[in-house]
Formats: C-alpha cells, sequence, structure tokens
C-alpha cells in the first residue's frame, strides 16, 4: 500500500471521528475567540496602533488555539490504544503523522477561517483587499505550527504533564517561524500592503526543513 | 494436537524466533536474555503470573516494541509482500477500537488498511461470524464489555492473519462468546495460522495448545510439547488463578 | 583516571592567568574602560556554548543510529554544558550593558536568539525529566535535540531578518573590528581556558551519566530478580503453591 494512499485513508478517519462530535473544533475556536478579545481588553487598540500590533495578536491567538488543540490528536489513539492498532497496520510511520498534520492543519485552519474575519471586525484593520495574500501567509504559518506540533505531540504523549509540556516544548521551537509569520502579516497590514517576500520565502523554508525532518524522525517518534 | 502442517492448498504460516532478547521497561527488564523459537503452525500457550513478561512477548511478535538487546525473526514462508505486519494479528489487552465509530465503520478503516479485497463482503461476514450483524452500525462507545471484545478479535481476524498473538482474549466475554473464540481459534489452528496465546483462564481454551510455554521474571521457566504435560500444567496454572 | 588531578591544576592554572591577563594585562579600552574586561569571559562563553551543543547534535544523531546509551549520556552532558555556558553569556552581557548602554536589556537580534535558545536547551532538560524510561527518553530527546539544532540556524536567521527592519542600538564596537593585537591575544587565551574549562565540564558530566547508566542496568537487574524471586513464589507454574502466591 504506498504511504499517500495509506495516509488518506487514515485522514479520512480523523475528518469523519471529528466532524461527528465536532468537540475539538468548537472548543479550538471558542478559545481562540476568548484570546482575541482577551487582548482587547489589555490592550484597546486604536487603529493606528490596530495595525502596528494586530499581527502579534493574531498569531499569538492562533498559537494558543493551535497548541491546545495538538494534545488530543495523540491523547485519542491512548485511549483504546488504537495508536498500536495504527503501527501494526503496514504503514509507514510518516503516513500516521502525516495524516494527524493534515487533519490538524483543516481543522486549525477552519477556526481561523472564523477567527480572521472577527479579528477584522474587532480590530478595524481592512483586510479585504489582500485576502488571497493573507490567505497564504495564514496557510503557511499554520503548516508549520501543525507540522512541528504534531510531531511534539508524539513527543509528549508518553511523558508525565503533557498538557503542560507541549506548550513549553512547542513555543521556543516556533520562535522564527512566529517572528516571520507576524513579519509578513504585518506587511500585508500596511498602509500599501505588500507581501513581503523576504518572510513568505522563510515561511515556506521553515515548512519544508521541518516537514523534513519528522519524515526522517516518524519511525523513530513513534516507537516503544 | 501436534499439527504443524498446514493442509494442501492453503497458505503457509509464519513463525516467529527470540534470540537473547532484553526489553526494559522502567525500572525493569520485562525480558532478560529471553529466547524462545515459535515454529510455523504450532499453537503456544503462554502462562505464567503477572508481570512475567507475556504481553511484552506478545507485542515484540507484532513489532511493536522493539528489543534493548538480542533480535526477533519472523520465519516461515511469506506470501509474496514485504511487509510481515500484514500476515500478523493481534488481540491486545486494549480493544484497539475507534468508540466514535461504528463497528462497520472501524473493520472497514482497517480492512482499508490492511489493502483487502472484496472488503464489503468480508467486513460483514466477519460481523456476522462474531454475531454482531445487527449492531454493525451502532458505535463502538455503545456496546457491552463483551461485544467490544468480541469486535477486536474480529478486527484482528479479518486481514486472515497467518501469526495469531492474543494477549488473554477470554477477559470479558460471556459464555457465549468464549465458545465462539474457542471455536474460532480451533478453525485456525486447523487452518494452519500459528496462535500464540496468553491467558489466566486455560480451562476452555487450552486443549488446543500444541506447546505450553512458562514464563517468569522475564525468562523462560517451562515449555512443554508433551499433551500430558502441557494438561498438567494448565490445569495447576488454572487451580491457583 | 590517574591524570586527572594534574589536568584538572594545569585548566585551573589556565583560568586564573586568563584571568589575571584579562584584569591587567589587557589594554585600556577606549570607551568603556575598565568594565570592557568582562568581554574576555563574556565571548569565549558563547564560543565553548556552540562547542558543547555542537556535541549535542552530534550525539543525538549517533544515538539514533547506534541506540548506544553512552551517546545519550554524551548528549545530556553536551546540554547542561551548554546551557551553564549559556547562562553565564546572558548574564555577564547585561552586566556589561547596563554601565554602558545603561539598559539591562534590549530585544535586539542577537539576545533574542540566544535567549530563545536558552530556552530550546531548557526544554530539553524538562522534557528529560518527564520521561523515566532510559531508552524512550533517550529516543525522544534526541530527536527533540535534532529538532532543536534545525532550529538554531533558523532563529539566528530570523532575528537577523527582522531587526535589520527597525533601527538598533549601537553593537558593541569591539569585536573583530580591528582589534589591537594585545587584546587579541588575552582573548585568544581566554577562549582557551573557557574551552578547557568547559571540555572538563562535559567530560565529568559525562562520566557521571556513565556511572549512573551502569547504576540504573545494576538495579535493573537486581530489581527483576527481587520481584521475581522464589520467595515470592512466582518460580514454579507446575506447582500448586505458584499462583496463589503470584502478583
Amino acid at each position: 500500500m504506498s504511504g499517500g494512499r495509506a495516509m488518506l485513508i487514515m485522514l479520512e478517519r480523523e475528518l469523519r471521528a471529528e466532524f461527528r462530535t465536532r468537540e475539538l473544533l468548537n472548543t479550538t475556536i471558542v478559545f481562540a475567540l476568548i484570546v482575541v478579545i482577551l487582548f482587547s481588553f489589555a490592550f484597546e487598540p486604536v487603529s493606528s496602533e490596530a495595525r502596528r500590533l494586530g499581527p502579534g495578536l493574531l498569531w499569538i491567538a492562533c498559537l494558543f488555539a493551535g497548541s491546545l488543540m495538538l494534545n488530543p490528536t495523540f491523547a485519542r489513539e491512548q485511549v483504546n490504544d488504537t495508536l498500536s492498532a495504527l503501527r501494526m497496520a503496514p504503514v509507514s510511520g510518516f503516513a500516521i503523522l502525516a495524516a494527524k498534520m493534515i487533519a490538524n492543519f483543516i481543522f486549525l485552519s477552519l477556526a481561523e477561517l472564523i477567527l480572521v474575519p472577527i479579528f477584522d471586525v474587532l480590530y478595524n484593520v481592512p483586510l479585504s483587499a489582500v485576502t488571497g495574500r493573507l490567505a497564504l501567509v495564514m496557510a503557511l504559518g499554520t503548516a508549520g505550527l501543525v507540522i512541528t506540533g504534531t510531531v511534539f505531540a508524539a513527543l509528549s504523549a508518553r511523558a508525565r504533564m503533557r498538557e503542560l509540556l507541549l506548550p513549553l516544548l512547542l513555543l521556543p521551537i516556533l520562535a522564527p517561524l512566529l517572528i516571520a509569520a507576524v513579519g509578513a502579516t504585518a506587511s500585508l497590514f500596511a498602509e500599501e500592503p505588500s507581501l513581503d517576500r523576504t518572510w513568505f520565502t522563510f515561511l515556506a523554508g521553515f515548512d519544508i526543513v521541518f516537514l523534513t525532518a519528522s519524515w526522517l524522525l516518524a519511525d523513530y517518534l513513534l516507537e516503544e | 494436537m501436534s499439527s504443524t502442517r498446514p493442509p494442501v492448498g492453503v497458505l503457509a504460516p509464519i513463525g516467529v524466533a527470540f534470540d537473547s532478547v532484553d526489553k526494559r521497561y522502567e525500572r525493569l527488564f520485562a525480558l532478560r536474555q529471553f529466547s524462545l523459537n515459535i515454529a510455523p503452525g504450532e499453537f503456544v500457550a503462554l502462562l505464567g503470573p503477572n508481570g512475567a513478561g507475556k504481553t511484552t512477548l506478545l507485542r515484540m511478535a507484532a513489532l511493536l516494541a522493539m528489543p534493548t538487546a538480542g533480535k526477533i525473526r519472523h520465519t516461515g514462508e511469506r506470501t509474496g509482500g514485504s511487509d510481515v505486519r500484514r500476515l500478523v494479528g493481534m488481540v491486545a489487552h486494549h480493544t484497539l477500537l475507534y468508540d466514535e465509530l461504528t463497528a462497520h465503520e472501524n473493520l472497514s478503516f482497517f480492512g482499508k488498511l490492511y489493502g483487502l479485497e472484496n472488503l464489503a463482503a468480508r467486513v460483514e461476514s466477519a460481523l456476522a461470524d462474531a454475531g454482531m450483524a445487527s449492531r454493525s452500525m451502532s458505535l463502538v462507545c455503545t456496546f457491552s464489555r463483551g461485544m467490544r471484545q468480541r469486535l477486536s478479535i474480529a478486527r484482528a481476524l479479518l486481514p486472515s492473519p497467518r501469526l495469531l498473538l492474543l494477549d488473554e482474549p477470554a477477559t470479558g466475554l460471556d459464555r457465549q462468546g468464549a465458545s465462539w473464540l474457542a471455536a474460532t481459534l480451533h478453525r485456525l489452528r486447523d487452518a494452519g495460522c500459528t496462535i500464540v496465546m496468553s491467558t489466566h483462564r486455560p480451562g476452555e481454551l487450552l486443549p488446543l495448545a500444541t506447546r505450553a510455554v512458562c514464563l517468569s521474571g522475564g525468562g523462560l521457566q517451562k515449555d512443554f510439547r508433551d499433551p500430558s504435560e502441557i494438561l498438567a500444567a494448565l490445569s495447576a496454572s488454572q487451580e491457583g488463578g | 583516571m590517574k591524570l586527572r588531578i594534574p589536568i584538572t591544576v594545569a585548566i585551573a592554572a589556565l583560568l586564573i592567568s586568563a584571568g589575571y591577563a584579562a584584569l591587567f594585562i589587557a589594554p585600556d579600552e577606549a570607551t568603556m574602560h575598565e568594565v570592557q574586561r568582562i568581554f574576555y569571559f563574556h565571548l569565549p562563553a558563547w564560543i565553548a556554548m556552540f562547542g558543547a551543543f555542537t556535541v549535542g547534535l552530534v550525539a543525538n544523531i549517533a544515538y539514533l543510529r547506534t541506540r548506544n546509551l553512552r551517546w545519550d549520556a554524551l548528549g545530556v552532558a553536551s546540554v547542561e554544558t551548554g546551557v551553564a555556558c549559556c547562562t553565564i553569556g546572558l548574564i555577564t552581557g547585561p552586566l556589561w550593558a547596563r554601565p554602558v548602554w545603561g539598559i539591562w536589556w534590549t530585544w535586539d537580534a542577537r539576545l533574542t536568539s540566544t535567549f530563545v535558545l536558552w530556552l530550546l536547551y531548557i526544554s530539553y532538560l524538562l522534557l528529560r525529566g518527564m520521561l523515566e524510561d532510559s531508552g524512550r527518553r533517550a529516543t525522544l530527546s534526541a530527536i527533540f535535540g535534532i529538532f532543536a539544532s534545525l532550529d538554531i540556524p533558523l532563529v539566528y536567521l530570523s532575528n537577523r531578518l527582522w531587526r535589520t527592519q527597525h533601527p538598533q542600538p549601537v553593537i558593541l564596537g569591539g569585536q573583530g573590528s580591528g582589534l589591537d593585537p594585545l587584546m587579541g591575544m588575552v582573548l585568544l587565551l581566554c577562549t582557551v581556558a573557557v574551552s578547557c574549562v568547559m571540555v572538563l565540564g562535559l567530560v565529568d558530566r559525562y562520566q557521571i551519566g556513565i556511572l549512573r547508566m551502569e547504576l540504573d542496568e545494576l538495579q535493573m537487574e537486581a530489581e527483576t530478580r527481587r520481584l521475581h524471586s522464589p520467595e515470592n513464589g512466582s518460580e514454579e507454574i507446575g506447582g500448586a503453591s505458584a499462583m496463589r502466591g503470584s502478583l
């Protein structure tokens, strides 16, 4: 069975299971909104400040929401030890990992689809002119987040205090991604919006590097 | 009781060999310098107290756990396909099922992962055989313990494994379920499948065994092949357990 | 090790002479005067840190390929040593900055990157603390260590890109740009001294790790035997007394 095919089968299962209950999706969206609103209490940004602070706040909200959503990815597989069932099947470790990465990407993107317009409304940042490019930046940033996050969720799944451990491991590693994503988004929020080439390339580079590392290390990650 | 040759026309079974295997687990050695050769076609009963290493042995035979030292090899002819995992099935301590999916969905999912042909028909016949046809569209979280165990066994059997590993498979089964299991194992043994099973209830399930292996403290204590010795060992362990 | 004492004494002597050189032999710096002398330990600390983390990366990869726990011991020894050097750097930095810039800290490229680096490797140590099984701990921390090492160039790169788009405070002028030859020599002496201390610390920590590993092995052997000894009644399966006394 080819890796791609196996991955799609597992992805279909992840999506089917999640969309049946939608509990993860709902809690993630609500949490992201809470973070955004809390920020507005803390900062009360005026329009000019909104442009400056906006990108950072948006990405921090995504980061928090994403970190929260990642733990259940593997925690759910521990309830009935279904992870062992997957590992016993003739599929590669990376296929298992990739299926979860894509599922998380879809869930987080759905949360962002709701988050960004609300952010736009609350902070009065005009985003209509840059929707396409913003979507691209969000996609690249989210991809980096879920790639790294899924790997670290697998890492911390067997450790004690994993809910606390995951953000502890993840956030320092994501620092460069955060900087790049905020930089790219800021260039789109500016008076004369344009997509900064450097940041864009950096984001793509980060995604490729970490995806490759995940591919190389997948089997070590899942072993017992 | 000692058939090791599969009937003509049936796919050849596979065996598993442990060569001086060490397995560390937290602060203990779950297996220590452990060697055991299970030949294709044997039906091995794994006995021993809790913590003796039975579960570890089974998980390693399923390639779920890697040895800290030593090697594990699968033996016997393979039927094309390079991945030996295709040929191994396991009934584990946990159910290995997705609670949020239906029985049908669970089996279909794993069937697809194993690349099985005629999947729909196979799933339906597996569910019917396990006596779950009427509940095939119900979510597993609504099932009783006994039903989950039956589905777990059906899941392991779906890809027609050549090596079947069972970790206390009768747990949670009622009398009807237990006889179904015994009949199924009988059928598999006669079809030439290699079976390794650990159990705390030797009575119902063990007249089928061709060999009894007793573990203790991560090591091999006794290895019986003579039918009468096996029977004695099993009754003795039943008495205490 | 018979050589341990002479080597330690030699390195101690080297360090003392480096300190003396930094304080008394190096020429006075034009603008910062006495305070600048902390540079002679600040920069070597960074160099030693990079050395330690490089050894760590090699050890992580080697562990995954060989599964020999000695590499794991080397990995954690180098990370601990590296974190110590990093901490020294992060403390000497502000101590120097305060009198010179008037501020303890600023979020410029280099400082931010280094702080993230420090956090990364502290996380490595925290991760290890939460994994009990030695094999799993070694594998997972090796994986995390490799990801952290991948991240280091990215952190530096991203910060450089980021910070060049904002005005920055004046970076210390004394580094590499027309260094007075005498200063250069003192710097070299201090770098060698600090590096030797780092290597000594690393080797020591590695040897402690090896001893702990061997102790673990023996403890496990003993524990396994104790749990399954005859007194616990779990030996004979054929005997009737067996199962009744079992765990």
